[in-house]
């Protein structure tokens, strides 16, 4: 077995008096598609920019590609090969749906001829190719969702960091999504990708990560970690798991009373 | 940049560059030259805060940088305008990275930015205006030696083309930035710094580039300035007049188009001028600083009714006509 993409090692992040992430370590494998879920204020989006070098942690280390990357700033990491999205879209709102997929583009391209050309073939393959010359600022959430998607792309990038790029839309406009996604994938992108839509992760990832109270505590494919007690409780709360087993009369998950 | 700017931009030029055959007569010529040199100082201003978004307060600090190298060069070092007047504007630059890394390093924006370049300003005034080196407060007088080889003409006009070619060379440049890659890193700075950052646009070094290019510019309309009143102190220099005529020529005109800083310079100086003349002609009085009153007017209705200046304007109303979105 090859070494993983991304290693995250024993990241702790620190607030003042407040620990955002303990001790959180990741592997995320070359062609995979890893998910990072956890209940609100888990700290995934904390973790999530530590890994995408928005913020420094408090101790711990990432390295990308066995490369150490943790002091490196984000448009460094973002000529190696690291791209990230916004879970809160922050879309060029004054440039056009194409002038903000070149600004992703130019990083390997100078020429604005080539980084046009390059914008126009990401732009197809998120399904954003009417609306080019439309101002970024006119598009709907899910547009500006696929925006987000298209220039973390257009850079070219080895590993795509996507910050619930599914959260706030419709069930069908999720579905639409999901191919995309695949279709990235197969291409040879690896993704880390921290998701709300459970249904999303779990028709997607192949190895998921649950954070809580800012620690790791389970990963596996989905069906283990939906099927993990920890997880269970918390997301819904002490004694929920054992609640749950008994109610379906199975004796799973009750293993600890 | 499309072709319908680029044709509009070449009518202009072209419309200045006939206008002193035009209208000869020495208070139009002193008036357009002026006018010229506040454009070129807005042109500056334009690139780092039209389009990169940095608002700066300060732009005197270049413009003086500028006035000074090239009027101590001549005065003081016995240096060729020729040779001095590169030398200002590379002064220019180097003032700009200086400020720029001082201030983008500390990673301020926005109104903190503003304010840093104005205390900027403020403090080379104070020098200038104390040190012995820069002939302080009685300011340095470039002797009167009219000849090419002192940049000195007989004929106004050239100075007025010599300015207008400066104007016309940045507003080539201008024209073609957005259809760069240092232009669009440039747009999405001014859009959304974090956004840019992570799509791998190295903020602080496009920062610094369109802070050196904005102070050379800048410098460059000092120099002018030197060349045509053949005197400069630290009020001028370093006053806070060139900040404010230097941001309000975009604003009104267009901010972060390229002929925005132009427009806005000509429909400023020129109602200005009227507002004085015209009012000597009724009352008989002249009211200095009237057309400053005017300029403040002129601010307020444009951030009311034209955020997007009269260019802005003039675009809304060339796009409802063709059909197209507004």
């Amino acid at each position: 077995m090859t070494s993983p993409l991304l290693r995250v090692r024993n990241i702790t992040k620190q607030f003042g008096g407040l620990t955002a992430v303990n001790d959180a370590s990741i592997d995320v494998c070359a062609g995979s598609i890893t998910g990072l879920i956890g209940p609100n204020g888990a700290g995934k989006s904390t973790l999530f920019a530590v890994i995408a070098g928005f913020e420094e942690p408090t101790a711990g280390q990432v390295a990308f590609n066995d490369q150490d990357v943790t002091k490196m700033e984000a448009h460094r990491r973002a000529s190696a090969g690291m791209a990230r999205t916004f879970q809160i879209v922050q879309p060029f709102a004054g440039l056009t749906v194409i002038e903000n997929i070149a600004v992703g583009a130019h990083l390997r391209h100078v020429a604005r001829g080539d980084a046009l050309r390059r914008s126009q073939l990401v732009a197809r393959r998120v399904g954003l190719e009417p609306m080019l010359d439309r101002p970024a600022g006119s598009l709907t959430l899910a547009g500006r969702k696929r925006l987000e998607l298209a220039r973390a792309l257009a850079t070219e990038p080895r590993l795509l960091l996507l910050d619930e790029v599914l959260a706030g839309l419709n069930p069908s406009e999720v579905r639409d999504m999901l191919p995309v996604l695949r279709a990235i994938r197969d291409d040879g992108v690896t993704i880390l990708i921290v998701e709300h839509v459970m249904q999303a992760v779990m028709s997607l990832c192949n190895t998921v990560y649950v954070l809580a109270q800012g620690r790791i505590i389970a990963n596996g494919t989905p069906m283990e970690v939906t099927r993990n007690p920890a997880v269970i409780e918390a997301y819904l709360g002490r004694g929920a798991a054992e609640r749950i087993a008994r109610a379906h009369g199975t004796p799973q998950g009750a293993a600890h009373v | 940049m499309n072709r319908f700017d680029l044709g509009l931009a070449t009518f202009v030029v072209a419309m200045l560059a006939l206008l002193p055959l035009m209208f000869p007569s020495a208070a139009v010529i002193n008036l357009f030259t002026f006018t010229l040199l506040i454009a070129l100082a807005a042109q500056g201003w334009n690139v780092l805060a039209g389009f990169g978004g940095q608002f700066s307060f300060g732009h005197s600090a270049f413009f003086g940088a500028g006035a000074y190298v090239l009027a101590l060069g001549q005065t003081r070092f016995g240096m060729t305008p020729w040779i001095a007047l590169p030398l200002a504007i590379a002064g220019g630059a180097l003032v700009g990275l200086i400020i720029g890394t001082l201030s983008f390093r500390a990673r301020l924006r926005g109104s903190y930015f503003a304010l840093v370049t104005l205390a900027f300003a403020e403090v080379m005034r104070i020098l200038a205006n104390s040190s012995s080196a820069t002939g302080g407060a009685a300011g340095i007088l470039v002797p009167l030696r009219i000849s090419p080889a002192n940049l000195q003409f007989e004929d106004r006009r050239l100075l007025y083309w010599l300015a207008l070619a400066f104007v016309a060379v940045v507003l080539a440049v201008t024209l073609r930035i957005s259809n760069t890659r240092f232009g669009a890193q440039l747009a999405a700075i001014r859009e959304n710094e974090d956004a840019a950052r992570a799509l791998g646009v190295d903020v602080l070094a496009v920062k610094l580039k369109a802070i050196a290019l904005s102070g050379a510019i800048t410098a460059a309309a000092g120099c002018l300035y030197v060349q045509k009143f053949l005197y400069l102190d630290a009020n001028i220099g370093f006053g806070s007049w060139i900040s404010v005529e230097a941001l309000l020529a975009p604003i009104i005109g267009g901010l972060g188009t390229a002929l925005g800083p132009l427009v806005g310079a000509i429909v400023l100086l020129g109602l200005g001028e009227a507002t004085k003349t015209g009012l000597h002609a009724v009352t008989g009085d002249t009211l200095p600083g009237v057309d400053l009153v005017l300029f403040g007017v002129i601010l307020i209705l444009c951030v009311g009714f034209a955020p997007r200046g009269i260019l802005g304007v003039t675009d809304n109303a060339r796009r409802a006509r063709s059909g197209g979105p507004a």
